[in-house]
């Protein structure tokens, strides 16, 4: 952690923030919270400049337009660039996770990315709605994703990352793969408050930025019964 | 009217009768369904010889429907789909079964306010406010005001009536001018209702930069787009209009935010020649609305209905509901939209201190928001389950569309 307490910084949320995307930052600092760690959050907007000392950076979902603009100004301060050469965590979500890679398309056009995980994105034939499920990669140590998908976009993973989850259920990046991560960059297509559903993925980003290698466990009563109960939702769907 | 629309009016309304007797539901989209398949310009056709006024917005349309409707009905008889039923088929169907009528007033979805626009070429438009809504199958909120905008600019002629406090309505409502092609904006009348709700509206729709917020005012940071003068405003418990004159509102509807629907309904009215001091004693005729602010008396238990559908509407419903024992109903079906991100869009805070409840297909979502936000609560399985828990006195119940349905259909229908 950068200083005694741990920061967290959700980007641009009055442009990025579209799905209840304030959810990631909420459930961060509450299991933080926890656990005892003070915290300390900071919501910076499209006219301020980024802080590059924070320990955890949050992106969330937009519209094409909001996309373009929040990428454009990213790419300008270069705040975020400073912070992940520090080895701050970044957590992208959707539209936040396209433009981590190197390019996307919004509103017909091909937009430059902040280069900072080696993907592209596209528009795919059709758009992605509906329950997004998968095994998520082994070396993360987390059960399977469960979430919520709602894209109009396909993404092409470069041999710079690793797909976050094989796809069992959805779209993700292009039906086979989903979201991405390299070193302490993680990236979903499951929206919103993605964390609500994966709490050990909320641990996981916690512990990348504390560097700590196990936290106390925490009640995740609700969100075990939300994610079994999703699960059996996705499995009725998936019955002939 | 032609012989296919008189025909196709008939059958609509023989449909909608049979759709009520079988106890199939309201019967208010069932015949109009029928009734479009036999005549496709029958709501055209209905709307001849009518002076009607739209009401269209994300949240309050109905409610500002029903109170319009009651102000216009000075005049004389008004038609009005006041079950809620806001698409082509709804109003086709309250149209045809209300016969002739000098007057309709009609609750309009959002998305089809361009079809209904042409099909029934209104006197008024009411434009109440966007905000996010069901945003797996909605349009997205600035996509939402350029369609609105769009249609405007076709119907130079109908009179606005549309609120001053959310960006996204006032540059809906103000197409440029082109003078070279004719084309001029259309007239509008600004009311002031209050917004609780901001996230949707921190970047102008006109040129992207950021808008201000100060007090009741706005302005973008970045062109000269910003918050008109609003000639209908709310002050007390009344109503000023344009004139200055204040007028005291007494309604059956809680909460300030149907004071501001009530003003919406006033500058609807005045826009027919209805002069608010003759108005004002109709509005208090609305009691509850295809449900909403219901109250029905069970076991000992006062149970009020509020419906809230999506992040602004649930801002609305704390504020009116009383600082009692809460009841929350969340679905996630069809008319619900699949997704409950928006949970994480509402601030559940204001229920801390209340005994909360929650039941639904998706109470567990809601269940890790709360615990999130710090609201202790208990889960039921049934609507009865609930009521038993509470001791008797008011019980509260704020639920989204279809978790509505379900308590109002347990309550036997309510209206």
């Amino acid at each position: 952690m950068s200083t005694e307490s741990l920061r967290i910084v959700w980007i641009y949320p009055d442009l990025l923030s579209t799905y209840g995307d304030r959810g990631n930052l909420l459930i961060l600092a509450r299991r933080a919270q926890q656990r005892g760690m003070p915290v300390e959050v900071l919501e910076v907007r499209s006219d301020q400049r980024l802080p590059a000392t924070a320990d955890i950076y949050l992106l969330g979902g937009g519209e094409d337009g909001p996309q373009a603009l929040g990428a454009q100004r990213l790419l300008a301060d270069g705040g975020l660039h400073r912070a992940v050469a520090q080895g701050s965590v970044v957590f992208g979500v959707c539209a936040g996770y396209q433009l981590l890679g190197t390019s996307f398309f919004a509103k017909g056009t091909r937009c430059a990315g902040l280069e900072l995980l080696d993907l592209s994105s596209d528009r795919g034939p059709t758009r992605a709605v509906g329950e997004l499920a998968g095994e998520i990669d082994p070396r993360l140590g987390v059960p399977p994703l469960s979430g919520f998908e709602n894209h109009g976009g396909r993404t092409h993973l470069g041999p710079g990352v690793s797909p976050l989850a094989r796809v069992s259920a959805g779209i993700g990046n292009d039906g086979v793969t989903e979201g991405a991560w390299r070193g302490k960059l993680l990236g979903t297509y499951s929206h919103g408050p993605a964390l609500a559903r994966n709490p050990a993925l909320a641990d996981l980003l916690l512990r990348w930025a504390t560097g700590a290698h196990q936290l106390p466990p925490l009640d995740d009563t609700w969100a075990e019964r939300l994610r079994t109960e999703r699960r059996a939702a996705v499995a009725a769907a998936a019955r002939p | 009217m032609p012989l296919r629309a008189k025909v196709a009016s008939s059958v609509s309304r023989t449909a909608a009768a049979l759709s009520r007797a079988a106890g199939r539901g309201d019967g208010s989209v069932i015949g109009g369904w029928i009734g479009l398949k036999i005549d496709p310009d029958l709501l055209a056709h209905l709307s001849a010889g009518r002076a009607i006024a739209l009401v269209s917005g994300t949240n309050g349309k109905t409610t500002t429907t029903r109170l319009s409707a009651a102000a216009v009905g000075v005049l004389g008889r008004v038609a009005t789909n006041s079950f809620g039923a806001n698409m082509p088929t709804g109003h086709t169907s309250a149209l045809a079964k209300a016969g002739s009528t000098p007057y309709a007033v009609l609750e309009v979805d959002e998305h089809y306010l361009a079809q209904v626009l042409e099909a029934t070429e209104p006197h008024v438009v009411a434009l109440l406010n966007l905000s996010r809504d069901q945003l797996d199958r909605a349009k997205e909120v600035a996509m939402m005001a350029q369609l609105w905008r769009a249609a405007l600019v076709r119907h130079t002629d109908v009179r606005v009536v549309a609120n001053a406090d959310d960006p996204m309505v006032v540059w809906a409502a103000t197409p440029p001018a082109d003078p070279a092609q004719g084309v001029r904006p259309p007239h509008v009348t600004w009311f002031s209702a209050g917004q609780r709700w901001h996230d949707d509206s921190w970047v102008c729709p006109e040129c992207g930069s950021t808008i201000q917020r100060s007090g009741e005012q706005w302005w973008c940071t970045g062109c000269p787009l910003r918050r008109p003068d609003a000639q209908w405003t709310v002050e007390d418990d009344g109503v000023l209009d344009p004139t200055g004159a204040w007028h005291k509102v007494t309604l059956q509807l809680p909460g300030k935010v149907n004071l501001g629907n009530a003003a919406t309904a006033l500058a609807v009215a005045a826009e027919f020649g209805v002069r608010p001091v003759d108005a004002v004693s109709r509005l208090h005729t609305v009691t509850s609305v295809a449900g909403r602010y219901a109250q029905v008396d069970r076991d000992g238990r006062n149970i009020r209905l509020l419906l809230a559908k999506n992040p602004a509407s649930w801002l609305e419903a704390f504020d009116m509901a009383d600082e009692a024992p809460t009841l929350l109903s969340i679905n996630a079906r069809d008319p619900d939209g699949l997704d409950t991100s928006w949970l994480f869009d509402v601030d559940f805070a204001p229920l801390r201190g209340r005994q909360v409840l929650i039941t639904g297909d998706r109470a567990y979502d809601l269940a890790v928001r709360l615990d999130v936000n710090g609201v202790p609560f208990q889960h039921v399985r049934a609507f009865g389950e609930a009521v038993r828990a509470v001791p008797p006195g008011r019980l509260e119940v704020i639920a989204n569309y279809t978790a509505f349905q379900d308590i109002r259909a347990e309550l036997d229908r309510v209206n």
